[in-house]
C-alpha cells in the first residue's frame, strides 16, 4: 500500500511540475490529479491512470527534450549548415514498435480492470437510479424504498440567474442533495441506472462509477465502498437546462445506521399514504404546494410563474385560472410535449398541494382549494 | 495575360477560379471563428466566478452547442478547404481546380447554411442547446423548434464539404502535371486527398443521422426513441461513425500544413516522406474503426469495450511515427524561426500533449472517469485550437506573402504567435486539472473547489481571444502594403507554389510545369 501511496505523492508533484511558471505554494489549495477512490476498483483506476500519465510524462520529456535541444543548437544563427540525411528503414522500424510494445504493457492492465468493472455479478443491495429533468429518482429494488433527490434548497436559491447570493457561502455548494442515498459500508451496490426523459449519467469520482441512465433501457454498474463518508457527484451527460443541477450525493454508513435508516424511510411512506385521506386546510394546501412547486416546477415555469423561452406561463394561463381543475390535475399528472408527466412522482396530497398553489400563486387568485381525494390516478 | 473577370461585388459571386475561391473559403472561415469565439467569450464569462451571472442555463447551453458547431463546420473545416483550393491546384500544377463551377456553388451554400445556423438563435424557444453532439433524445423529442433550421443547415453545410472533397480528389487525380506522380507530390495535397475521402465517405452518414432526427421530430418515426422500438444509443453510434473520421478530416490537413513549413525552415527535407504519407492512411484507416471510444459509458459488452480500447490507441502508433518525423527533420537542420516555425513547432509540443491525453482518454478503464469532464474538454481543444487552429494560422502566415505578394509584419507576427501560445495554454492546461478533479463538462455553474482553475481559464480565454484581433490586424496590414516578397519568399523552399511570381498571378500553370 506504500508503493501506491507514494505513487500518489509523486503524481501530484508530477501534475505541479507541469505548471512551472508558478511557485509550488500557490497550489496550496489546487485539486490537480484525479480523485482517490473509496473502492478497491476505483484504486485500480486510478493506478492505471498514473500509469499511464507517467508513460506518457516520460515519452513527452524524451521527446520534447530531443526537439528542445534541437531547438536550441541546430539553427542558422550558430553557422550551422544542414545535415541532408533521411529516410531510414532501422529508425522508423524502431520508432514504430516502441509505441507498440507502450501500448501493450498499457494494455494489460486495462483489460484487468475493465473486466473487474463489468463484473456485476453476487451483489448485496440493488439501488435503481432513474434520471429525470433535473433529479435522480432512486429506488431499492430489495426493500421498496423509493424517493426522489433534488438539488438542495441553499444550493438552487443561489444559483438562480443573478441571485445576490454568494455561492461561496453555501456548503457544499451544487453538490448537496435534499435526499441522499444511503447505503452500507463494504457491500456490493448494484446501481441500474436508467432514464425517464433524455440521456442522464450518474457519476460519482471517488466511487469510480459513471454509467449512462438511457430511456427505455437499464444500464448496470456497481462499487463496494470500504470507508464510510459522503461522497459527491454529478450528472456527467448534458440533460437539457438544468443538467449542472442534478447532483448525486452517497452516504456510506455502517450496517446498523443503514438499518435504521431504512426502517424510517418504510415507516414515512405509511405516513404519507395516510395524510391522502384526510381533508386539508388551504394554508396548508398553499405552504406544501410551494414547496412542491420549488423542487418541481419552478425549474421551467420559473419563480414568479412567467416560464421563460419554451416555457409557458402559469402566471394567467388559462389552465391555471379559468380552466376546470380536473384538467389541471390531469395535465400535471400525464404531462404533455416537453413537460413530463408528474404522476409517478408526485403523491395525491403532493398533486393537490401544488395545483392548490398554482391556483392561487402569481396573483392567480382563483380561490380553489384542491383536496387529495379529488385527485385519482 | 489577361484576366477577363468582372468587378466588385459578381468577381466574388460568380468567380470560378481556385484563387478566389479559396479567399472567399478562408475569410468566411474567419468571420465564424470571430463569432465562435464570441460565444466562447460568453461561456468564458459565465465560468469565471461561481454562480449564474451572465446568461441564463439555457441559454449557456445554446452557447456551447452552437460554439463547438460553429468552430468545427464553419470555421476549421472551411478553412481547409481555403488552403486546399488556394494550394492544391498550385502544387501539382494544374491550372485550376477540375470543377470550377461546382467550386463556386461548394462555396457560396456556406455562407447560407452559416447563416441559418446562426438564426436558430433568435427563434422562439431559443438555439440548439444539445451540445454541439446533438445526442438524441434531447435533440429530438426535448429540442426547440429551431432543431429543424439546424438540420437543414447540417444538410447544407455536407453538400459543400462533399462537393468540395469530390473537387479535390478530382484535381488531385487527375490534373497533376506531367511527371507530378502520386509519391512526388507535396504531403499538404497527400493529406488532403485522404481527408476528401474521409469527408465523401461520413458526411453523408451524418446526414443519414439528421435526417432520422427530422423524421423522428416530424413524421412519426421512432429511430432514436426506445418507446416506438428505436434505440437512443444507435444516434451516438451513427453520429461518431462520423464524428471521429471528423476529427481527422479537421487535422490530417494541418498535419499537411505542418509537414510543409517545418523542413522549409529547417532547411532539409521531411525525414520520412514515404512513412508520413502511409502514417496519415493509416490514421484514416483507423479512424473509421475506433468510434465507440466516445461512448464507452453507455453501456457496451465488455468485449466491445475491450475492442475500442485497442484499436483506439493504436492511433498513437502512426501519430507516434509523424511527431518522430516532424523532430527528426528539424534535427541537425539549420532552423530559422520566423512566424510560421514558430507557430508550426508550438504545434508539434502542444499537439502531442493533446495525443498523449487522448491515448489517456482512449482506455475505457481510466476513461470512465474522465468521460464528459473537463479534461476532454482540454483535450480536444488541445488538438482542435493548439493543433488544427495553430496549423492553420501557420500555414495563413507562410502563405500570405505568395497570395499578398506583401512581407506580413515580422514583429507584430511574433507577437501574435507568444501572446496567443501563453494565453491558450493559460487557458486549456488548468481545464486537464478540472476535469480530473471532478468537474463535469457542458455545465454553466460549478461546485466552489473548481472556482480557481476556471478564473485562470477564463482570464487565458479573454487574452487568447483578444490576441485573435491582432492577427486580423495583421493581415490586413499585409494585403494593404508591406515590404514586397520575392518569388520564392523563404530561404529555398520546396514546391512548385514557389516557383510563380509574388503576388501569385490571377492564373497559373496554364501550361504545365515538367516534374523530373
Amino acid at each position: 500500500m506504500s508503493a501506491s501511496k507514494t505513487m500518489k505523492k509523486i503524481g501530484s508533484l508530477l501534475c505541479a511540475g507541469l505548471v512551472m511558471l508558478l511557485p509550488a505554494t500557490v497550489f496550496a489549495d489546487y485539486k490537480l490529479n484525479m480523485t482517490p477512490s473509496v473502492t478497491a476498483v476505483g484504486q485500480d483506476i486510478y493506478n492505471l491512470h498514473m500509469i499511464i500519465l507517467w508513460i506518457v510524462t516520460i515519452v513527452g520529456i524524451l521527446v520534447f527534450g530531443v526537439i528542445i535541444y534541437s531547438l536550441i543548437n541546430h539553427r542558422k544563427s550558430k553557422g550551422v549548415t544542414p545535415a541532408t540525411f533521411h529516410e531510414s528503414a532501422t529508425v522508423e522500424f524502431v520508432w514504430t514498435v516502441i509505441p507498440f510494445i507502450i501500448l501493450v504493457i498499457i494494455a494489460v492492465p486495462a483489460t484487468k480492470t475493465l473486466l473487474a468493472i463489468e463484473d456485476t455479478s453476487k451483489s448485496d443491495i440493488t439501488i435503481k437510479a432513474t434520471g429525470w429533468q433535473w433529479k435522480w429518482e432512486y429506488e431499492y429494488l430489495d426493500s421498496g424504498v423509493r424517493f426522489f433527490s433534488n438539488l438542495d434548497k441553499a444550493s438552487n436559491e443561489a444559483r438562480q440567474v443573478k441571485s445576490g447570493k454568494d455561492p461561496r457561502k453555501v456548503e457544499n455548494y451544487l453538490l448537496d442533495v435534499d435526499n441522499p442515498i444511503v447505503v452500507p459500508v463494504n457491500k456490493k451496490v448494484r446501481i441500474l441506472t436508467t432514464s425517464n426523459d433524455v440521456i442522464h449519467a450518474w457519476w460519482v469520482p471517488e466511487l469510480a462509477v459513471k454509467r449512462d441512465a438511457i430511456p427505455g433501457f437499464i444500464n448496470e454498474s456497481w462499487f463496494k465502498a470500504e470507508k464510510t463518508g459522503t461522497y459527491r457527484g454529478q450528472c456527467a451527460e448534458l440533460c437539457g437546462k438544468d443538467h449542472g443541477f442534478m447532483p448525486i450525493v452517497v452516504n456510506v454508513v455502517s450496517d446498523s445506521e443503514y438499518s435504521d435508516w431504512l426502517a424510517k424511510q418504510k415507516k414515512a411512506a405509511a405516513d404519507a399514504d395516510a395524510g391522502a385521506g384526510k381533508t386539508w386546510s388551504k394554508a396548508d394546501l398553499m405552504a406544501r404546494g410551494k414547496e412542491v412547486y420549488e423542487k418541481n416546477c419552478q425549474a421551467c415555469h420559473m419563480a414568479n410563474g412567467e416560464g421563460g423561452g419554451p416555457f409557458p406561463a402559469l402566471k394567467g394561463s388559462k389552465v391555471a385560472t379559468t380552466g376546470p381543475v380536473a384538467a389541471h390535475i390531469d395535465l400535471v399528472l400525464k404531462g404533455k410535449g416537453m413537460m413530463p408527466p408528474f404522476g409517478t412522482q408526485l403523491n395525491a396530497v403532493d398533486t393537490a398541494a401544488v395545483v392548490t398553489f398554482e391556483r392561487n400563486a402569481f396573483g392567480n387568485n382563483t380561490g380553489d382549494v384542491v383536496q387529495p381525494s379529488q385527485v385519482s390516478k | 495575360m489577361s484576366d477577363h473577370k468582372p468587378t466588385g461585388i459578381k468577381r466574388w459571386l460568380f468567380t470560378t477560379n481556385h484563387k478566389d475561391i479559396g479567399t472567399l473559403y478562408l475569410w468566411f472561415a474567419f468571420t465564424m471563428f470571430l463569432v465562435g469565439g464570441a460565444m466562447a467569450m460568453i461561456i468564458r464569462a459565465e465560468l469565471m466566478q461561481p454562480g449564474m451571472q451572465v446568461v441564463d442555463p439555457l441559454f449557456f447551453n445554446s452557447m456551447t452547442t452552437m460554439h463547438g458547431l460553429i468552430m468545427v463546420f464553419g470555421a476549421v473545416m472551411p478553412a481547409m478547404v481555403g488552403f486546399a483550393n488556394w494550394m492544391v491546384p498550385m502544387m501539382i500544377g494544374a491550372p485550376d481546380m477540375a470543377l470550377p463551377r461546382m467550386n463556386n456553388w461548394s462555396f457560396w451554400i456556406l455562407p447560407f447554411a452559416g447563416t441559418m445556423l446562426v438564426s436558430t438563435l433568435f427563434m422562439e424557444g431559443g438555439g440548439p442547446a444539445f451540445g454541439w453532439t446533438f445526442y438524441a433524445p434531447l435533440s429530438t423529442t426535448f429540442a426547440p423548434k429551431s432543431t429543424d433550421f439546424f438540420i437543414f443547415a447540417v444538410h447544407m453545410l455536407g453538400f459543400s464539404s462533399i462537393m468540395g472533397a469530390i473537387n479535390i480528389i478530382a484535381t488531385i487525380l487527375n490534373m497533376r502535371a506531367p511527371g507530378m506522380t502520386l509519391m512526388k507530390m507535396p504531403l499538404f495535397v497527400w493529406t488532403w486527398l485522404i481527408t476528401a475521402f474521409l469527408l465523401i465517405a461520413v458526411m453523408p452518414v451524418l446526414a443519414g443521422a439528421v435526417t432520422m432526427m427530422l423524421t423522428d421530430r416530424n413524421f412519426g418515426t421512432s429511430f432514436f426513441s426506445a418507446a416506438g422500438g428505436g434505440d437512443p444509443v444507435l444516434f451516438q453510434h451513427v453520429f461518431w461513425f462520423f464524428g471521429h473520421p471528423e476529427v481527422y478530416i479537421m487535422i490530417l490537413p494541418a498535419f499537411g500544413i505542418v509537414s510543409q513549413i517545418i523542413p522549409t525552415f529547417a532547411r532539409k527535407q521531411l525525414f520520412g516522406y514515404a512513412s508520413m504519407v502511409y502514417a496519415t492512411a493509416a490514421i484514416a484507416f483507423l479512424s473509421f474503426i475506433v468510434w465507440a471510444h466516445h461512448m464507452f459509458t453507455v453501456g457496451m459488452p465488455v468485449a466491445a469495450e475491450l475492442y475500442f480500447t485497442y484499436a483506439t490507441v493504436m492511433i498513437a502508433v502512426p501519430t507516434a511515427v509523424k511527431v518522430f518525423n516532424w523532430t527528426a527533420t528539424m534535427w541537425k537542420g539549420a532552423m530559422t524561426f520566423e512566424t510560421p516555425m514558430l507557430w508550426a513547432v508550438a504545434f508539434v509540443f502542444l499537439f502531442t500533449i493533446g495525443g498523449f491525453t487522448g491515448l489517456m482518454l482512449g482506455v475505457a478503464p481510466a476513461d470512465f472517469q474522465y468521460h464528459d469532464t473537463y479534461f476532454v474538454v482540454a483535450h480536444f481543444h488541445y488538438v482542435l485550437v493548439t493543433g488544427a487552429v495553430f496549423a492553420i494560422i501557420a500555414g495563413v502566415y507562410y502563405w500570405l506573402p505568395k497570395w499578398t505578394g506583401n512581407m506580413y509584419d515580422e514583429k507584430l507576427g511574433k507577437l501574435h504567435f507568444w501572446l496567443s501560445t501563453i494565453s491558450v495554454n493559460v487557458l486549456f492546461f488548468p481545464q486537464h486539472f478540472l476535469g480530473l478533479a471532478g468537474m463535469p463538462r457542458r455545465i454553466p455553474d460549478y461546485a466552489i473547489q473548481f472556482a480557481e482553475f476556471n478564473f485562470m481559464s477564463s482570464l487565458g480565454g479573454f487574452a487568447f481571444g483578444l490576441s485573435q484581433l491582432l492577427f486580423l490586424f495583421i493581415v490586413i496590414k499585409c494585403i494593404k502594403g508591406g515590404e514586397k516578397a520575392t518569388d520564392k519568399v523563404w530561404d529555398n523552399p520546396e514546391g512548385l507554389e514557389w516557383t510563380v511570381p509574388s503576388p501569385a498571378p490571377y492564373h497559373t500553370f496554364e501550361t504545365a510545369p515538367q516534374i523530373k
